[in-house]
């Protein structure tokens, strides 16, 4: 669970398509390049962006016996990754789901998967302000949640 | 999955049971043919294309009555794009009257909402909140109601698609990777439940520089007409990155509109 992970980061923005996944995905690469340990969390149930941006869509999660295991990205496993996309049998699987069914998996992404010790863990959210972002901020609100990056264009 | 006589009735069964708690659908009154503007991915340009595909219905022919329904819930954007504001007036029989703009009567959560009101709702309370905008509105007779959808395949499109019957759904992609990930599985959520897709829109195609008109893919070049063959679809349109259309859009006189003449 997160009781290793120092500092959780929210990054939300409203809106879709201004770069959420783009800017989660640098910031972690950033964030490694400084020595960190880190972490991503997607909880972009529908639309699940993370895994192709690090060509992780291929993996698999396996379980271990304090849950499932996530990715972990490049040589060095310096990324731990966690997304819905590992779980489809097919990546192009759509995910249909209503508000009930991805609360359930949004609380296991938190409590059920082997995170281990990291200094930072980034959530990417999908658009809106629904299901997604209060079942999240809910399952979160117990650990160090450092706060929220807002995403957007000028538009 | 095995299959046989004994299987196929088995799965029948199952479906037809299955199908027994779902909703009924029935077509909005007075609406002949509904068209719903979808992409999966968010900011791809639905709902710039689905203001601007209402505006040339009416455009192309004067005699037909258009609609516009925003269902974003979250993030409506046709009040700003229809330039638009207000809360709609009450019926005598207490259905809410959409506001007009360019001839397109419109209804948007925008009119019911502050413009900075955040809407944080789980499913069942935007389930209850299309339903409203659905049947809870004097659309009067129209031929087209366009319905905005918001990105996703969650709790709204399953609530519009299973509650009214839906002529077809047009999506929206830029050619991105990403954005063709979701657009394919927005067209995969489509056919689970049983709407036509009428094809693809490829959005933001390329973007030509004002000086120097040299031609920039910057999300990609085709990526969504080679979608649209892998899924056996047509290619509805092929739209530029232009200022203009965004412009427009962002002041409430969409292109279509305000400069029926561009290429855009």
């Amino acid at each position: 669970n997160l009781l290793g992970v120092r500092h959780i980061l929210l990054v939300l923005s409203g809106k879709g398509g201004v770069g959420k996944s783009t800017i989660c995905t640098e910031l972690a690469l950033a964030l490694r390049h400084g020595g960190h340990r880190v972490g991503i969390l997607d909880v972009d149930l529908c639309g699940p962006s993370i895994p192709r941006m690090l060509r992780m869509q291929d993996r698999a999660v396996h379980q271990c016996d304090s849950g499932w295991v996530p990715v972990f990205v490049g040589q060095d496993r310096g990324i731990a990754l966690m997304s819905i996309g590992f779980l489809l049998e097919r990546p192009d699987d759509a995910v249909v789901w209503r508000g009930p069914k991805k609360n359930a998996l949004i609380k296991q992404f938190v409590t059920d998967v082997a995170w281990g010790d990291l200094d930072f863990l980034i959530v990417d959210t999908p658009p809106g302000t629904s299901d997604e972002h209060i079942s999240t901020v809910e399952a979160l609100r117990h650990y160090k949640l450092l706060g929220a990056i807002l995403v957007t264009t000028p538009q | 999955q095995p299959s046989g006589p004994a299987e196929e009735a088995l799965r029948d069964r199952r479906a037809r049971l299955q199908s027994r708690g779902l909703p009924r659908q029935k077509p909005i009154e007075g609406v002949k043919q509904v068209v719903v503007v979808a992409s999966g991915k968010g900011g791809v340009g639905k709902s710039t294309t689905a203001v601007n595909i209402a505006l040339a219905l009416a455009a192309n022919d004067s005699t037909k009555e258009v609609g516009l329904l925003d269902a974003d819930i979250y993030g409506p954007s046709i009040p700003k794009m229809m330039n638009l504001k207000g809360n709609p007036e009450l019926t005598p029989k207490n259905l809410m009257r959409p506001l007009k703009n360019y001839g397109i009567a419109c209804m948007s959560m925008g009119f019911l909402i502050e413009e900075t009101a955040p809407i944080v709702w789980r499913g069942l309370m935007v389930m209850s909140a299309v339903e409203k905008l659905l049947r809870q509105v004097d659309w009067g007779q129209l031929d087209y109601l366009v319905i905005d959808m918001p990105p996703g395949t969650g709790d709204v499109q399953l609530s519009v698609s299973q509650n009214i019957p839906i002529a077809g759904a047009v999506i929206i992609s830029t050619p991105q990777d990403v954005a063709l990930l979701d657009a394919r599985k927005g067209a995969e959520m489509f056919r689970k439940v049983h709407v036509p897709v009428l094809g693809l829109v490829q959005n933001m195609s390329v973007f030509q520089c004002p000086k120097c008109k040299h031609e920039t893919h910057i999300f990609g070049a085709d990526g969504v007409r080679d979608l649209a063959k892998t899924l056996g679809l047509d290619i509805l349109g092929d739209i530029p990155l232009h200022v203009n259309i965004r412009e427009t859009c962002d002041s409430g006189q969409p292109v279509v509109i305000s400069q029926p003449e561009s290429d855009a």
